[in-house]
């Protein structure tokens, strides 16, 4: 009985602490301007269907797409055990599902083993891959002391996860064989039989290691939840609705800001009169707050992974620019807002701003608009929406573009090219020797 | 080929409307290599008889490089001007010499009231193969080289075009290889994002060097372009190199003319 309340009251403390937090990135989140992103629903569910669910791109690196996918489907399907702790846990029950589930029961424990002993192996190679192999995908600038911990931190945290299950099972497994107390026979146990032989043959001890197992377990579950919204790992939640809202229309094309719309008409056509909304927004994004919520979402959605950035040509050759800092950088940014929101109210102003404070002009100037970062990432981030913003705050409301794009400005200006040929030579190709 | 590239305003003067209007591209009109693409791309049209026009010096610059480096007022005023041109000639249906004309015109004209049929060349002379009106006979052999195909960022990534300009190379008979990094996963050439303009930023290599290391490692003697910025670029790299005897940088268009004799 004291078991069953302390259990609730866990539980409970967990999931609204969890509400909590999750509720203020939310809030973050919606802190970004508006963009309709609710349009062709049919086509949304097949985005998010295939590349969330179906995680279509991640197969681009094989050995990280089977790797991934075992922790995947294991977390995904082992959540059908934590139902049942659950529902112990509640009602004092123990293996509650054995009896309506028959013969089916053992087939998923077993199952669940089965996947448990893969994550476990993914996880494995996985912390080999950064802290023996290091690859270089998980280096650079913006990789620094915190999210090189975090990556280590959740994969430590799934081992022991996996590790305390699987125990568990094996000494539950032992006490089934010696017909102890509640231990019904039930389950079917091809991993954790074989631990079992390491185990105490002494009851007492098995039960111990059960319940200590059974409660690590839980509680190592219900913490985990809660570090979600402090960590990259956010995005085993996130990488559902970010796909949802992806960008439907083709990646060349970039949006055509109504704001300049109006002004450009007018400038066109003096008798024209814009609808105005009576916002007077800057142009391009200064601060986070000048992005889309969804752009912050995708700040929220980023697990670092670091595709984008091994794709990116600028990095590649060595200059400043890491489509993941940008994103990371967005996110801790939005992070710092909220905080100051929640600390200090509506009007307070810290003084610092994404750009310049966390995102330099240099690493603004050195994208290619290529698009590689967007296409390679696998829960369809894009990190190019939030360069161009920034670019068009630079040049709109800021007039530093560098020199030397200053120059094609004027020649666009006024001889329609950008190199400083009269328009009067346009022609003078059709002149030319005919070879 | 005696070339007779006619003007919008001389069709129009004649009553005439042509089935398609060349959107020739800053490019194509100013840069030296570019201009000898254009009169390629005039070539083909001639040579297959297909009713074309261009703006000559009506035509200006779509606005694209302002876009990308952030100035969306620049490339609206230059938006909306030339889609007064464009609808002042009834233009239904556009081919364009370069990426970045085809994909402004194509995705960012319409939300300004520009709705024209955009297709880039290499579509142009793919549909010209597929209809049988373009082959590869009469002119330079192309058989049995090794050539490769670089993808421009806003014809393959961009706008998903990755089939028209290998299309375009299949018929040749040669030997097509594919880089390390190509079609949706194709690298830069370095000159987008109106990175054309400016010196690079500060770092190790220049992106063009990066490509070029690619064309070397597949042993390519063609390295094919579809776009005037990317041949730009990758000419560039090949000189770097000191491999320009080796590796020949040619746009689909001339590869088609080439082949063609025309």
């Amino acid at each position: 009985m004291i078991a069953q309340i302390l259990f609730i009251v866990v539980l409970t403390a967990a999931v609204y602490l969890f509400s909590k937090n999750a509720g203020k990135i939310r809030r973050n989140i919606l802190l970004g301007r508006e963009v309709n992103r609710s349009d062709r629903r049919a086509e949304r569910w097949l985005v998010m269907a295939k590349v969330a669910l179906g995680q279509t791109k991640m197969t681009r690196r094989p050995v990280a797409a089977l790797m991934h996918f075992f922790i995947y489907v294991g977390f995904i399907i082992i959540n059908l055990e934590v139902l049942e702790i659950m529902i112990d846990g509640i009602f004092g029950s123990h293996r509650i599902f054995s009896k309506p589930l028959g013969s089916l029961y053992g087939l998923l424990i077993g199952g669940f083993e089965v996947l448990a002993v893969l994550v476990l192996v993914a996880c494995v190679v996985f912390l080999a891959r950064r802290n023996i192999l290091r690859l270089k995908r998980f280096s650079g600038t913006e990789m620094t002391e915190w999210p090189r911990s975090d990556a280590n931190y959740i994969l430590v945290i799934e081992i022991c996860l996996m590790a305390a299950f699987l125990t568990m099972n094996a000494a539950d497994y032992k006490l089934q064989a010696l017909h102890f107390g509640h231990y019904i026979k039930a389950g079917s146990f091809p991993v954790s039989s074989l631990i079992a032989p390491a185990l105490s043959s002494n009851p007492g001890t098995l039960a111990v290691t059960e319940r200590a197992c059974w409660w690590f377990h839980i509680i190592g579950i219900l913490a985990f939840l809660n570090y979600l919204p402090y960590s990259k790992h956010f995005h085993i939640l996130l990488a559902f609705p970010n796909t949802w809202y992806s960008n439907l229309e083709p990646k060349g094309e970039f949006t055509n800001m109504a704001s300049v719309t109006n002004e450009v008409k007018a400038m066109l056509d003096p008798s024209f009169a814009p609808e105005s909304n009576g916002e007077t927004a800057r142009f391009g994004a200064k601060d986070v707050t000048d992005l889309t919520w969804k752009n912050l979402m995708e700040a929220y959605t980023c697990t670092e992974c670091g595709r984008c950035t091994a794709v990116c040509p600028a990095n590649i050759t060595g200059k400043l620019l890491s489509p993941r800092k940008i994103m990371m950088d967005t996110r801790d940014r939005i992070t710092e807002v909220g905080i100051n929101l929640d600390k200090h109210g509506n009007d307070y102003n810290d003084g610092k701003t994404l750009l310049d404070d966390y995102i330099t002009r240099e690493e603004l100037w050195a994208c290619t608009t290529c698009n590689a970062c967007v296409e390679a990432c696998p829960v369809n981030i894009n990190p190019l929406e939030i360069i161009t913003e920034m670019r068009r705050y630079v040049v709109m409301e800021e007039s530093q573009a560098p020199a030397s794009l200053n120059n094609m400005f004027g020649n666009v200006e006024n001889n329609g090219a950008p190199w400083k040929y009269s328009n009067a030579d346009r022609f003078n190709w059709a002149d030319g020797d005919g070879q | 080929m005696e070339l007779k590239v006619p003007t919008m305003a001389q069709m129009a003067a004649e009553g005439k409307q042509p089935e398609i209007l060349f959107w020739v591209g800053c490019a194509g009109s100013f840069d030296e290599r570019a201009q000898k693409i254009t009169r390629d791309i005039c070539k083909i049209l001639q040579h297959v008889g297909l009713s074309y026009a261009v703006l000559g010096t009506e035509e200006s610059c779509t606005g694209d490089p302002a876009k990308r480096a952030g100035n969306e007022f620049l490339f609206q005023m230059q938006a909306m001007t030339n889609i007064q041109v464009l609808d002042g000639y009834h233009i239904k249906k556009i081919v364009t010499g370069c990426p970045h004309c085809f994909n402004t015109i194509r995705n960012e004209y319409p939300g300004l009231g520009g709705n024209y049929e955009v297709i880039h060349h290499s579509q142009l002379i793919q549909q010209l193969i597929d209809e049988g009106k373009l082959k590869a006979e009469g002119g330079e052999s192309f058989k049995g080289k090794r050539i490769t195909y670089h993808d421009p960022c806003y014809l393959g990534r961009g706008n998903n075009v990755y089939e028209a300009p290998r299309k375009a190379l299949e018929i040749l008979d040669t030997e097509l290889v594919e880089m390390k990094r190509c079609k949706s996963n194709g690298l830069c050439c370095g000159a987008g994002g109106a990175q054309m303009f400016k010196e690079p930023e500060k770092g190790d290599k220049d992106i063009n060097m990066e490509r070029i290391d690619e064309v070397i490692a597949v042993n390519a003697q063609v390295v094919a372009a579809a776009c005037p910025f990317c041949m730009t670029m990758l000419s560039d790299g090949v000189k770097n190199h000191n491999k320009d005897q080796e590796i020949k940088v040619l746009d689909i268009a001339e590869i088609t003319v080439r082949a063609n004799g025309l």
